[in-house]
This record gives C-alpha cells, structure tokens and sequence, in this order.
C-alpha cells in the first residue's frame, strides 16, 4: 500500500547539504501497522512528513528515494496535487491535538469542514457523515462533542477528534507521529486500541511513529528501529522482541526500566549523534559495545536474518559472527 | 528522636483559585495527604496528570501554598516557619525539577547555576573553596569540572539534568524532592540518570521523595510507593508489594495500562476505560466511582480514606477490596 525506497532527506544549502534521514526504506501492506520507533534526532518524524508531503519550505528536502503510494510514485508530488492524480489516500495525525485543532471554532464544524472537503457533500448528508465518523472513534455524547469548543475537550477527546477528521477522507494509510506520547496512561491504552480497531475494520494501513517500545510490542505487526537517520532494523514484531539482531535494539531493551525488576540499568554509553553527523561507518559504532574497526571504517552491510529481518550491521547478534 | 518523625505530612490540603473566562474557580489540586517519608527511603508518587503529586512536592517546601494539614521535618513545622527558617530548611529539602531546559537560567554559566544556593546563603569562605566545591559537586553527578564555565544552550538534555541535580545536592541536604526529573529524556538517556541518582542515594544517604507518572521508573526507584489519584492516595505499600497485587481498581487500571515490551499481550481492539473528570467538577463520595468497575451505592455518598487492607501493610481507600 505504501512504500519508501532509499528515502533521503537533507538540510541546507546546496553546496554543503548534509542528509539527514539516508536510504531509508520500508512497507506496509493494507491492514498493516508499521512502527517506526527511535529516540529524539533518529528521523522518524522526518520521514512521516517526507511521505505526507509535508517538509516545510525552506527545510530539508527529500534529496533521492521514491515513496510509492497505492503503486503510484508520489515523491514529487505535493499533496494537491496528489489527489489529483488520484494516488492513495493518506492522513496523519499528531502528538499534540490541541496545535491542530482550531481553537475558535466548534469541534462538529471543524468535523464536518473535513468531510465537506473530501466528499463535496454538504447540509444533512455531511452532517450524517460526522454522526458516523464520530460513532467510528467512539466519542460518547455526540450533540454535546459536536457543540464543544477543542480547550473544553480532554486530551484524549481531542485526539479522537483529529482521528475522525483524518477519518474523513477514508484514508488507505494512516501516519500516526506520538500520537499518545503527551497522554495519561489509562487514556493513551484507550487510543492505542481504537486505532488498533479502526485498521483491522477498514482494512487501513498504519506507520505508528513512537520512541516507546512498550506501546511498540502491544500495538504493532512490523517494526523498523531508527538511530542516526537510517532504518537500523526491521522484523517481525515477535521476533524483533525474541531476537534482536542490532546491538543499538538490544541495547535500548535493556535500559528500559521494568516495573518487575530492581538492578542497576545499564544505559547506553554516550549520546545519540546530532543529526547531520557525517560517518564513514556505521552511526552507532561509537557506542557500541561490539564494535570494531571496520564498523567505524564502512557503513555496515544490511544482513537477511531472515525471511522477514534485515538488520545494517557487520556483526549482528546471534549471528554466531559476533566479534 | 525516632524514624517516624523525619518528614510526616498530614492532611495536607493544597488548592488553586483559577480565572477560567471571567468565572473564579477553586482548583483542589491536593485533598488531603498523610504521607510520611523514613530517614533513607526512597518514597515514589505515582499518578497520572493533574493528580495532584507535583502539589504535593511543591507544597512540601512552600512553592505551593497548602491551605490545611501540617508538614513536620524533624520536628519542625514546615508550614509555620518564617522566612529565615524557611529559607534554612529548603538547604536541607532540595528539589530537583523535571524540565531541565526551563529551570537553568540560559544567561548563567553552569558553575553559577550549582553555586546558587551556597552564594545567596553565604556558606562559602572563599572563593577557591567556591571553586572547589563547584568542581566536586560536577564531579559527583559525572560531569568534568570544566562544564562549570559553559552555559546551558551548550549542553544535551541528560547534561543539563545532571547540572540540576548537582545544584539541588551542594547544600549537602537531607531530603530531594525529584519531581518528574527523567521524564524529559530518551530512554538510553533516562537510564543513565535514574542510575546516577541510585549511586547519590547511596553515597549521600539522601531520602528521597520521587514523583512520576511513569511506574516503571517508580518501580526502578522507589521503596515504597503513594498512588495518587484526583488529589488523594488511593494505595499505599513496599513498591514491590503494589507493583505485584496492585489492590485499587484504579492501581489495577494503572498497572494493566502501562505499554509492556512484551508482543505476546497485544491490544487487539477498543478498550474503555473512561475519563478522570474535570477537576473543578470532583464527584462527591469516590473521585473514581466514575470509571470503577466495583463502584456501588456507598461510593457515590462516602469518600473512602485510606484504610489498612490485607495483613501486610498495605493502606488502600476503597470501600470494596
């Protein structure tokens, strides 16, 4: 349904620009949840907007790769012009609703703007259709939703309201960038669930952007690990949490802290490269425990594990090629 | 004097009055809290947004203005004390806070920033002891004395949480109060600090109160742990002992939504779980009777306090466990 080839994406002038997010690629088939998971500068949020077609200008831009929606490349295309051409159908949202949201008009109008846009339907006929999106994101109480202005929403009504309008154009993937990261627990479990529900009821695609592994393991299929502007890994969920090959995937499980377990944690030496860091190896050599020489000389090859599991890295784990 | 007395709250009531489009609203952020912190311990809070356990924190050396109740350090009545006394007392209670990019003064070099509370106190003779004392304490949170001359702008995340623990520890105090002190970082990050302040704990025997909505750092930390739900504990035990029986409903919600690294327990469709209610709208009798799968008639009339359950030690306010 969605696929990113070789995806790179640079800043600055022309004569000097340094990439950002390098040779990323990846896909999701219909009904698949993707999770691209890193921690702050890994570029994931980078290439969600690179694939909605939402880089801001000047910014970085996307310096090579192909990002194929529904089989038709749409790399160059900006977003009218996408629905134009009658490419696939993308919407996302994001970790803060409120930024979104118009804070002067009322919560049923903003709805119904987005359907009116994407179904050239108006008066009854939109309004059944915000009835309907509403019942699909499970907001209770839809006169009194529909009547409220965004701040006299909580956090987690909101994100259902950015989810309904994303709804409104029937979208066939559906970028989710934090979309719970700035909820309660007991709300984003809530969340989490219905957009669980929503792509195995309308067969919708998801890339699912979040740092957190637990929410990772619970909620996607497929997983891809950013650091340092490329896909580190990707697997199975099963198997990325059975068997991590990359030493930066089992080094982020391990200094997770866990509710069940009191030890001394062991985190991750260093610090993560600011992005644009130019490496001739591979961008987490210099904090890796497995690491040598040649990981800092050459970029490391992308190793089949297996079927379903690549992983860029000279000496994954479990390889029995371990140094 | 005995362990019990080093710092008891009880019946801390704190609240806010809020302008919310031209209308005056009273914000009862803390409703009530009888806590007492042991001499060495490590006591977390845990609970979601607007729970009240940052007030909590605050109220404890005045930077929130408690309304009720009694804060006692060492026998000392926090809430009375007078200016000069209050302004001993926050030497010997320091907070460490969470946003390490808000609580650094941008214009102020590190070693200024660690010394604050030594310079406005007058507690350094002279200025090399200063710097000595500046250079070791930078050393203790794992920095090189030479980060004392740069400034804030030039330092990650983890670096400027390291910078606000020294600062709260050159006093050499008694008491950190952490509020939420990793919850602004990446894991691998998060890892490193909630290590370090395992290591001060132990060599400065420091006691600690660790507030967080994150369990699991909780669990990492903490020896016991405080639930706090709407303005009041809903659970209190050994930290292990909640983690593994949680008895609250809503300790029970709280645990069984917390993302686990775990594929095996999927999320596979909607779950409903409901909404803290507003706070300017607190439901008589049980503030989770709302959401509460075991709620009945008496909840909805009676607010439950905060009872002795099971033989254990465990303190739960709920009128049906």
């Amino acid at each position: 349904m969605l696929a990113v080839r070789d995806l790179t994406i640079c800043v600055g002038p022309a004569a000097k620009a340094v990439d950002i997010v390098s040779a990323v690629t990846f896909s999701i088939d219909k009904g698949e949840v993707l999770g691209l998971v890193g921690e702050s500068g890994s570029g994931k949020s980078l290439t969600s907007l690179a694939i909605m077609g939402l880089l801001p200008t000047p910014g970085p831009r996307v310096r090579a790769g192909r990002i194929e929606l529904d089989g038709s490349d749409v790399t160059a295309l900006q977003p009218w012009q996408r629905v134009e051409a009658g490419a696939g159908r993308l919407a996302m949202i994001f970790q803060e609703p409120m930024t979104s949201l118009n804070p002067v008009l009322r919560i049923g109008d903003q709805i119904e703007e987005a359907v009116r846009v994407h179904d050239g339907t108006s008066g009854r006929l939109a309004r059944e259709r915000v009835r309907e999106l509403l019942d699909m994101v499970r907001i209770p109480d839809a006169a009194v939703q529909l009547a409220a202005f965004p701040h006299q929403l909580s956090g987690g009504m909101r994100q259902r309201v950015m989810i309904a309008i994303a709804l409104a154009c029937r979208p066939q993937v559906l970028i989710a960038d934090e979309p719970t990261t700035a909820l309660d627990v007991t709300i984003q479990v809530q969340i989490l669930g219905l957009l669980r529900e929503l792509c195995d009821r309308l067969d919708m695609a998801m890339l699912f952007i979040t740092h957190d592994l637990g929410v990772i393991a619970q909620l996607v299929d497929r997983v891809a690990v950013m650091y340092g502007g490329r896909v580190v890994e990707a697997a199975d969920v099963g198997e990325l949490f059975g068997a991590p090959s990359h030493h930066y995937t089992r080094a982020l499980m391990d200094c997770m802290p866990a509710p069940s377990r009191q030890r001394r944690l062991r985190p991750i030496p260093g610090q993560a490269p600011r992005p644009g860091t130019i490496t001739a190896g591979c961008v987490f050599a210099p904090r890796c425990v497995a690491a040598r020489d040649v990981c800092r000389e050459a970029l490391p090859p992308q190793i089949r594990i297996s079927e379903r599991h690549e992983a860029l890295c000279a000496f994954p784990l479990g390889s029995g090629r371990s140094p | 004097m005995s362990q019990q007395d080093f710092l008891e709250l009880r019946d801390l009531r704190t609240a806010f009055d809020v302008t919310r489009f031209g209308r005056r609203l009273r914000l009862q952020a803390v409703d009530g809290v009888s806590l007492s912190l042991d001499e060495g311990e490590v006591l977390g809070i845990v609970g979601e947004s607007g729970c009240g356990k940052t007030t909590v924190g605050r109220s404890i050396i005045r930077l929130a203005p408690a309304q009720g109740g009694s804060v006692v350090f060492k026998g000392i009545d926090v809430l009375a004390a007078r200016a000069a006394s209050l302004r001993e007392l926050r030497l010997r209670i320091r907070m460490v806070f969470q946003d390490p990019y808000a609580s650094l003064n941008p214009r102020r070099s590190i070693g200024d920033s660690v010394a604050e509370a030594g310079d406005i106190n007058g507690t350094f003779p002279s200025r090399a002891d200063r710097t000595g004392r500046i250079a070791e304490t930078l050393s203790s949170v794992g920095l090189d004395p030479s980060y004392a001359d740069r400034y804030p702008h030039e330092l990650s995340g983890g670096q400027r949480q390291r910078v606000g623990i020294a600062r709260a520890i050159l006093p050499a105090p008694e008491v950190i109060i952490a509020d939420e002190p990793v919850s602004a970082l990446d894991v691998s990050v998060q890892a490193q600090v909630l290590n370090l302040m395992m290591d001060l704990r132990e060599q400065l025997k420091l006691s600690m109160l660790f507030i967080s909505h994150d369990i699991s750092v909780i669990g990492q930390i903490s020896d016991r742990v405080a639930v706090m739900y709407m303005g009041r504990v809903v659970e209190l035990d050994a930290t292990r002992a909640v983690l593994d029986s949680p008895v609250h409903p809503y300790t029970r919600a709280l645990m069984n939504a917390v993302p686990k690294p775990d594929p095996s327990r999927r999320i596979a469709g909607a779950i409903e779980l409901g909404e803290p209610p507003s706070q300017f709208d607190r439901p008589v009798g049980c503030a989770y009777r709302p959401r509460c799968p075991l709620a009945s008639g008496r909840c909805a009339t009676e607010a439950p306090e905060l009872r002795p359950v099971g033989q254990h030690g465990r303190r739960v306010a709920c009128h049906n466990v």
